[in-house]
């Protein structure tokens, strides 16, 4: 799957599209950001509600192919601004962790 | 490949800019041709180290050095220094706030990552006076 299937995805919001011909070939659930730095799997699909520029820092030293605040957790401004500087492609579900990434995980196997 | 040196200063208790220096030295080492797994270790490594002055110590500097052996990071601080070392390398152990704790930090992982992502690390601490760590990824 690549990052455009989540621009419409149901129950996503898309924050900053990224590069949407990245695949992604992995889902990743964390919360906390030195277990996410030396767990989340390049090119996987970040899922947390830890929504500030620390987790942008975090997915860019990565290489996740895209971030999903989920929880119905808002984005700032400033944090929006940075993803589309860095080219991060960056999501909101209102959906809890668990299934905001059953919604990934449909998508990867449709 | 003939040595290059990066210096950065990190400037203490802001955490919307935390990780800009392992940022930039990732991307340096990649526009270097150095291995995926290489800077993905130097990545993890640099990116605690820098969280953690920011955390604790107000602040420091970052001096990395690429030459064709190895990769060198010293990180020096003048925060106030380890009081526990030993208590410090243990997962799980932080002294973080819990406003820093809000932010997603604090699992207690910082040191432990920074030795298990290293090849060679030291830690050098006076308290009241701050902290030097000097991490060494090895190229060959």
């Amino acid at each position: 799957m690549t990052v455009e299937k989540l621009y419409d995805a149901a129950g996503f919001k898309t924050i900053s599209k990224g590069d949407g011909k990245k695949e992604v070939k992995a889902i990743f659930c964390c919360d906390m950001l030195s277990i996410a730095m030396s767990k989340a799997p390049a090119s996987g699909c970040w899922i947390t509600v830890v929504s500030n520029m620390n987790t942008l820092a975090v997915a860019t030293l990565t290489d996740v192919s895209c971030v999903v605040i989920a929880g119905g957790v808002a984005v700032g401004e400033d944090m929006k601004a940075k993803a589309e500087t860095e080219g991060i492609a960056l999501f909101t579900c209102e959906e809890p962790a668990f299934e905001t990434a059953l919604i990934v995980h449909d998508l990867m196997n449709a | 490949m003939s040595e290059v040196k990066l210096s950065y200063t990190i400037s203490g208790d802001d955490f919307t800019r935390a990780g800009e220096a392992s940022g930039d030295v990732k991307s340096k080492l990649k526009v270097l041709g150095v291995a995926p797994d290489i800077v993905r270790k130097v990545s993890i490594a640099l990116y605690e180290g820098e969280i953690n002055m920011v955390i604790h110590a107000h602040g420091g500097t970052i001096d990395v050095t690429i030459s064709e052996k190895e990769i060198t990071m010293v990180l020096a601080d003048h925060g106030p220094g380890i009081e526990n070392v030993e208590l410090a390398m243990q997962a799980g152990y932080s002294t973080a706030s819990e406003n820093v704790r809000a932010l997603g930090f604090g699992a207690g992982m910082g040191l432990p990552n920074m030795k298990k992502y290293s090849d060679d690390m030291n830690i050098e601490t006076r308290i009241g006076e701050g902290t030097t760590v000097t991490m060494k990824v090895f190229l060959q």
